[in-house]
């Protein structure tokens, strides 16, 4: 039974995280129905902007509040930039064109990113994956049974984690559907060419949205990094993916599905790794996504729509 | 496209002949090639893994260029024929045929297995192509690279496949020659289908699936048929890979060896069969010489590391520059003599 409990208090935990990146992949798919194969990479190259924050910072400085909110900020302003830059160079030009030509940018940025860290040149980081600093103590909250060897435990960064996780999902919620900007947003959604007509800004609505998605997988990305207490150039590429299955189970371009994808993902992943073997744990991740597909090809909450000749 | 028009339609060929004269021409090709090389192991070995590529490039351009569905798992067929293909003829080691030369029984074994091979990727293939019954696009993408990434996992976890460590002692029987010969059947098979009933209804279904399903093409029937034939094709590949590399693992199998391939067809256009050849061959030589370029100026071993750190960056810039420039790849739909310049002899059409 504790056992079961622990595998939850976990799965809960490492879903919140893929559940944010998705968020990221559903914003951009919502509104350019474009799958941004470069945002797990994205939120790599802002875990690094924080690591070199912390390294910075030194170790009196990292474990403060203020500290912890400066790596936070740096690195997801950073990846704001980062996301502005590649959307307007390399997916705007492209906007017109069949959605497959911005599919291979973004798997060509994808590759450039994750491997262009792994160099050994200059300031890069080179391929060998790097200790994250503790920027958040780590302390047990709650614990069940023996306090020396507990069957339980609640970890103080699950918490935080679980809390920065609701409340951006939260603020985004509030954005997408009780501002203005969210309106806009909707509108670019549904059909961009005839939001122009209506006189919104069509260019600034993607850019923004492209910074916002970006800065969430910086956020995300950091707080992977606290849990998993590694930063390596190819994490990107595997935490994207999996972030990417969360999103297309709950139903791409769809806010509470990215959430509840994620969430799902993270439990059946916890689950495999608990019962089953580790080893086959993104087997089983993708196996999930297939079986969800057959049986509802939009996604669990997404709408399949009918094509026009 | 226009028709396809072999060799063999020239009309001075005796009818009976015409099926089959490709191959008489390849094959003394192919044999003379070999007798050549076997005195240099590193231009076969080349050659070979420039074969294997051009196998790649040339079946995955079935499915993502003339089909227009794009599958980024083709590594995972890859892997199927490696595998099974190895398990082959390691069973088959101690088997020869008495009355032939060693040599010539080895070839025969070596096609064997990869007949095996290429007929459990085929059924992969099949097993991947049954969801686009249902699924069309991006999603489809997503299958194909959680399908890739599934038989990774399962091949990891498989004690009959060596698990992580990977099979070694697979009999090292590939020549230039049996990669020449699949090569030339890959291409062949590709042209004809282009050419055939088959490839219109495929290029039907790539210029738009809902205009041709509404035409009375029935699209999953030639979608599930394009994914077996490319399959086929890639788990032959994986094959003839496993023969000529001292050993095979699940890390040769990635997501990255499938963008490799993605890389060649995109380079070379989607939808043309000559256009991924050229690229194919040229990304296969393109890290070689630089790292011969290199060798000439510094300290070897160094520099031939960097070579490889820097290949999937430059990979991965060489796409965006390329969407952003050309994004129909070279040679966009068109084949190798349609791009010729104007002044060279030209197969004139409905010959």
């Amino acid at each position: 039974m504790s056992q079961l409990i622990q595998h939850l208090i976990n799965g809960i935990a490492a879903g919140t995280i893929y559940a944010l990146v998705a968020l990221g992949y559903t914003m951009v798919y919502g509104v350019l129905k474009l799958i941004n194969f470069a945002h797990g990479d994205v939120m790599m190259v802002g875990v690094y902007m924080g690591y070199a924050t912390a390294l910075m910072l030194g170790r009196q400085a990292r474990g403060s509040v203020g500290g912890v909110l400066l790596i936070f900020l740096v690195a997801m302003v950073g990846c704001a930039l980062l996301g502005f830059l590649i959307e307007r160079f390399a997916y705007r030009p492209l906007r017109e064109k069949p959605r497959l030509t911005a599919l291979i940018t973004a798997i060509g940025i994808s590759f450039t990113l994750s491997y262009g860290f792994q160099l050994d040149i200059g300031f890069l980081p080179g391929s060998a994956p790097r200790a994250f600093p503790q920027i958040i103590k780590p302390a047990q909250w709650f614990t069940l049974g023996d306090p020396e060897f507990p069957d339980v435990v609640l970890w103080n960064w699950q918490v935080i984690s679980l809390m920065v996780a609701v409340a951006l999902m939260a603020g985004l919620q509030f954005l997408v559907y009780r501002t203005r900007f969210g309106r806009a947003m909707r509108a670019v959604s549904f059909d961009h060419r005839v939001a122009a007509l209506m006189g919104i800004p069509t260019d600034r609505i993607i850019s923004v949205t492209f910074m916002i998605g970006s800065a969430l997988a910086a956020g995300a990305g950091l707080l992977y990094a606290i849990k998993d207490t590694s930063v390596s150039p190819l994490m990107g590429l595997y935490v994207g993916l999996k972030a990417f299955v969360a999103a297309v189970i709950g139903g791409i371009g769809n806010v509470p599905g990215a959430m509840v994808g994620g969430l799902l993902l993270g439990l059946v992943e916890e689950f495999v790794v608990g019962y089953a073997a580790s080893t086959w744990r993104d087997a089983v991740a993708f196996g999930f996504l297939i079986l969800v597909l057959l049986v509802r090809p939009g996604g669990l909450f997404g709408r399949v729509a009918a094509e026009k000749v | 496209m226009e028709p396809d028009l072999d060799v063999s339609s020239s009309s001075r060929v005796p009818p009976s002949l015409r099926g089959i004269l490709p191959l008489l021409i390849a094959l003394p090709v192919l044999l003379v090639l070999e007798l050549l090389l076997r005195d240099s192991p590193f231009a076969s070995y080349l050659l070979s893994v420039m074969g294997v590529n051009v196998l790649l490039a040339v079946s995955l351009n079935i499915v993502n260029g003339m089909t227009g569905q794009f599958s980024i798992g083709h590594a995972g067929f890859m892997a199927v024929g490696a595998y099974i293909s190895g398990i082959t003829s390691l069973a088959l080691e101690d088997v020869a045929i008495s009355f032939l030369p060693v040599a010539v029984s080895d070839q025969v074994f070596l096609l064997v297995s990869l007949l095996v091979a290429g007929g459990a990727a085929a059924l992969a293939g099949f097993l991947v192509g049954l969801p686009s019954l249902r699924l069309r696009g991006d999603y489809l993408a997503i299958v194909t690279l959680g399908f890739g990434e599934i038989i990774r996992v399962v091949v990891t976890n498989t004690e009959a496949f060596g698990r992580a460590l990977g099979l070694s002692g697979i009999p090292q029987t590939s020549s230039v020659a049996m990669v020449g010969l699949w090569v030339f059947l890959s291409v062949l098979v590709a042209r004809r289908i282009a050419g055939s009933s088959h490839g219109r209804s495929l290029l039907a279904i790539r210029e738009d699936e809902v205009a041709a399903e509404a035409m009375g093409v029935n699209t999953t029937g030639y979608k599930v048929r394009a994914f077996v034939v490319s399959s086929f094709f890639a788990g032959v590949a994986g094959g003839l890979f496993a023969h000529f590399v001292p050993i095979i693992n699940p890390g040769s199998f990635t997501f990255v060896k499938s963008m490799e391939v993605v890389v060649m067809v995109v380079l070379g256009g989607l939808g043309s069969t000559t256009g991924a050849i050229v690229a194919a061959v040229f990304l296969t030589l393109l890290p070689e010489v630089m790292r011969s370029v290199f060798s000439l100026v510094g300290s070897e071993s160094t520099l031939a590391q960097q070579v490889d750190q820097i290949r999937m960056p430059v990979y991965g810039l060489l796409l965006v520059a390329l969407m952003l420039a050309r994004p129909q790849g070279l040679f966009g739909t068109k084949e190798l003599w349609d791009v010729v310049p104007r002044w060279l002899p030209r197969r004139r059409k409905g010959m």
